[in-house]
């Protein structure tokens, strides 16, 4: 049976043509950027070229780009090194409450170490509203953190707009763009940010390497100390492998994103076009158009996501979802409650993330096995009987 | 957002594949209705009794691929079994029947185990009150 991934937002796979520039920095070119013989200086030269890479997909200078392990090490880095940095001015962040874990967590460390945070509630679309961040800022206000586009639901926030608000009040603001650097278009001149954290492996470079980008002149404590690599600012030996990796993705990501951007969404309205008419009380999760190009998130009521996402496992169809169920804990996405969603919708979300390899096909193949699938659950549920 | 992969045993697959006795009964003796949306799971487990044996048994659940297989199999070991017996069915031998059960997943033999007493408890004081 053929399998047809759904879940480019967990992860990609990496380019055949990203792997194969990676090989010979595990063996013949292994040297240590920071060494100043051959094999080192071949090193770091192929470190610069992947600054240049990414620093060129984000519009940002090379010193400003700081490689690290990857998103959740990028989001650490920004919110523990800008609050430490900033101590002495305040102790106050704000964020979202469909942030990431790894800003929620970082922030929960952060208050149990003496600061403060807001978590800024969302419309039922997921959005932030501008005016909720300008009330929320405070004298103590350090640092603000809004991610770009939620993991789950794909909703692109106005970063521009509340990174402007931010810099109006003298605060810092940090954007997590894990979903949509390499995926939409974006300049961090244009939106205005301070910092960005993005990911490899969201944009088919490899696991374990990603980036934060730090404006030239924010102040950042850093996290990680020791050889003062990444000019000072992250030390620890270079991963010269993943690095080459992120920056070819970075590269091929830039030239080849309008033509995806196009392609995705219509494969994206497809996807859901098909799904409302095909199954009876679905609902659409998030924006409708400001949205992920390769985000589709629905609720199918009276239905249970776990049990949906077995069923096309089944059916060589791999996709997610925010239910409880699946996670190990109780509690469903704190993305769609905090949109609103009673805990039974959320139980029945699914999330299909499309992407490079996505085909029409695909898309058909969904539509047609889920509706066999949800009717065959429903006519085991409970509370579709009570509904009737 | 976690996928489901592989994490169950055949028998749990094949009892979420292949649920035995769902669906409603008409005038059933007793009715067991546990679990909340909250938590994700709601179990609804209907009995006929008979001379105090369990003659039929059906169920109907909203849940994971988990909470469905533990309702079919609790349907399943309730069968012919007298109330004093069925009674003494326990959420670990749901799970043994299953040939087990991730970690995570054990409240759900505890639903189902919830389920079976629920409706056992129902029948009992209905019974009394004729």
């Amino acid at each position: 049976m053929k399998r047809i991934y759904m879940d480019y937002a967990a992860t990609t796979p990496a380019r055949p043509e990203v792997v194969q520039a990676m090989l010979p920095y595990f063996t013949e070119a292994f040297g240590n950027p920071s060494s100043i013989y051959s094999y080192g200086q071949e090193a770091k030269a192929a470190v610069d070229q992947a600054r240049t890479r990414v620093a060129n997909l984000i519009g940002a200078r090379e010193e400003e780009i700081v490689f690290t392990s990857g998103g959740t090490e990028a989001d650490n880095t920004a919110l523990v090194g800008v609050a430490l940095a900033n101590e002495s001015k305040g102790n106050h962040i704000i964020t979202s409450a469909i942030e990431h874990h790894a800003v929620i967590e970082t922030c929960e460390f952060l208050e149990k170490r003496g600061f403060t945070a807001t978590h800024l509630k969302v419309d039922k679309y997921g959005l932030v509203d501008p005016d909720d961040v300008r009330k929320a800022i405070t004298s103590k206000t350090v640092l603000i953190s809004v991610m770009h586009a939620n993991n789950e639901i794909g909703t692109i926030q106005p970063i521009a707009e509340l990174a402007r608000i931010a810099r109006e009040a003298g605060v810092y603001f940090h954007t997590d763009a894990v979903q949509t650097t390499g995926h939409i278009p974006l300049d961090v001149n244009q939106l205005g940010v301070d910092l960005l954290s993005m990911s490899a492996h969201k944009f088919h470079g490899p696991k374990g390497v990603g980036a934060l980008y730090i404006k030239k002149g924010t102040p950042l404590t850093p996290f990680l100390h020791g050889g003062g690599q990444e000019k000072r600012r992250r030390s620890g030996t270079e991963n010269v492998p993943g690095i080459v990796g992120l920056g070819l993705a970075a590269e091929l990501a830039r030239l080849e994103m309008d033509g995806e951007v196009r392609r995705l969404t219509g494969l994206r309205d497809r996807l859901i076009a098909g799904l409302m008419e095909r199954i009876d009380h679905v609902r659409l999760n998030g924006h409708a158009t400001k949205r992920l190009p390769n985000n589709v998130n629905v609720s199918v009521e009276y239905v249970e996501g776990e049990s949906m996402i077995l069923n096309l496992d089944l059916e060589g169809i791999c996709a997610s979802t925010g239910s409880a169920c699946s996670s190990g804990s109780l509690e469903p996405s704190h993305v769609l409650l905090a949109c609103g969603l009673l805990h039974e919708q959320a139980h029945g979300s699914l999330r299909f993330s499309l992407g490079k390899w996505t085909e029409e096909g695909d898309i058909n193949r969904v539509l047609d096995v889920l509706p066999g699938i949800v009717s065959k659950l429903r006519a085991m549920s409970p509370l579709l009987k009570s509904k009737k | 957002m976690t996928n489901a992969g592989a994490i169950y045993s055949e028998k749990v697959m094949d009892h979420f594949r292949n649920p035995r006795n769902v669906g409603d009964m008409e005038n059933p003796d007793g009715v067991g209705h546990v679990g909340n949306p909250t938590c994700g799971d709601i179990m609804e487990l209907y009995i006929r009794v008979k001379d105090n044996i369990i003659t039929d048994a059906k169920f109907k659940t909203f849940g994971c691929g988990a909470a469905i297989a533990t309702s079919s199999m609790v349907t399943e070991l309730v069968m012919g079994k007298t109330i004093e017996e069925a009674l003494e069915i326990s959420n670990k031998a749901v799970v043994e029947a299953l040939d087990g059960l991730p970690a995570v997943k054990m409240h759900c033999s505890v639903l189902a185990e919830e389920a079976l007493k629920s409706a056992i408890d129902d029948y009992l004081s209905k019974s009394a009150k004729r």
